[in-house]
């Protein structure tokens, strides 16, 4: 008997933290564009100079804003080319937005050097790269995933998972949505035009 | 003054040409390899292509190989959950009878350990070793950043 609800206690720890990893694993990540819960995501990071941003500074603009490490080969070139072909089709209307990279790799990318990877694809996206503490603050505010993981085979021996997602922020602060990866640049395009 | 001529004609008639290349060894043919422009050296290349098995048994890449670089690997990026992530793919299945195309947001080979950054219009080669068709070797071209394809006409087989 005493066995039996040992083994009952130990099954329901068991299923308790399966909940909680399963709630761990789902919750933090992308914020979903139906709960229509105004959202006012914020970050306090350092540009390529050092000097800090946050964004209270883009007040009145739309930020489109991309998590993401430069020594990524194959997601990010790809959301920061969409970007870029978006501010370049945005014509005059490009002052309203401004393009923001969030490294999920600061240390590693400061090192590489921000500006020389945002300014391949386009010299209005601001590079950011704040310490660890800062840039999980930043990930949990626009509550996106980001972890890194183990890998051997990797230079230095790591690389990053993360939320692929291109997210945009309205004049007022507020998130108003996200873009999945791959949304050609031309939906991105007519989804702002649409909100001028 | 002749060889001058001729890599003149070769530099003028080249660019939409080489990554519209295939290469078919046995039941394998290999097409449209490209790379984009790298962002300094030190930041890993990528190299994409489209791969066709004609035969009846199925094969698969299981490496790539290239001058360019020190430390190739096959990479997929899979989006799980929300959550981008780009597993070490220890190799790509290509059915028989199917093509598989290597491109972006999907399986792509990550050039590590570059000797140089890839510009735009270089060229290099890349040797693809599959289980059962051996190596083939292929001309690779680099693209500007925001490309998303070499433009080969309907050459996409």
């Amino acid at each position: 008997m005493r066995l039996r609800n040992l083994q009952i206690a130990l099954w329901t720890m068991a299923l308790a933290a399966s909940i909680a990893f399963v709630a761990l694993r789902w919750l933090p990540v992308g914020p979903s564009e139906e709960t229509g819960v105004a959202f006012m995501p914020s970050f306090d990071l350092a540009d390529a100079t050092g000097a800090m941003r946050s964004s209270d500074e883009f007040g009145g603009k739309f930020q489109l804003v991309f998590f993401g490490f430069t020594s990524c080969p194959d997601v990010c070139p790809t959301t920061l080319s969409e970007v870029a072909q978006v501010m370049d089709d945005l014509g005059e209307d490009a002052a309203r937005v401004q393009p923001i990279f969030i490294s999920i790799d600061p240390g590693r990318d400061r090192r590489l050097g921000l500006r020389d990877y945002t300014e391949a694809f386009h010299p209005a996206i601001l590079g950011l790269a704040g310490t660890d503490a800062q840039t999980r603050a930043a990930a949990a505010s626009f509550k996106i995933f980001f972890e890194r993981e183990a890998d051997a085979a990797a230079p230095d021996g790591y690389t990053m998972s993360h939320s692929p997602g291109l997210y945009l922020i309205g004049p007022d602060g507020a998130w108003l949505r996200q873009f999945a990866y791959g949304t050609p640049a031309a939906d991105i395009l007519s989804d702002l035009q649409s909100r001028f | 003054m002749k060889p001058l001529i001729l890599s003149a004609i070769l530099t003028l008639t080249a660019p939409a040409a080489f990554a519209c290349d295939s290469v078919t060894s046995g039941d394998v043919t290999v097409w449209r390899a490209w790379s984009k422009v790298s962002i300094g050296a030190d930041r890993p290349g990528v190299l994409y292509v489209g791969i066709t098995n004609k035969g009846n048994t199925d094969d698969a890449l299981v490496g790539v190989a290239t001058p360019v670089a020190s430390l190739p690997m096959l990479h997929e990026t899979v989006v799980t959950d929300g959550v981008a992530s780009m597993p070490h793919a220890m190799k790509v299945p290509i059915p028989a009878g199917a093509s598989v195309v290597l491109a972006p947001g999907g399986y792509h080979g990550m050039l590590m350990g570059l000797t140089a950054a890839l510009k735009d219009g270089d060229r290099f080669p890349a040797t693809l070793t599959f289980e059962k068709a051996g190596d083939i070797t292929i001309n690779v071209e680099v693209l500007p950043l925001r490309a998303e394809g070499p433009d080969c006409g309907d050459a996409g087989q």
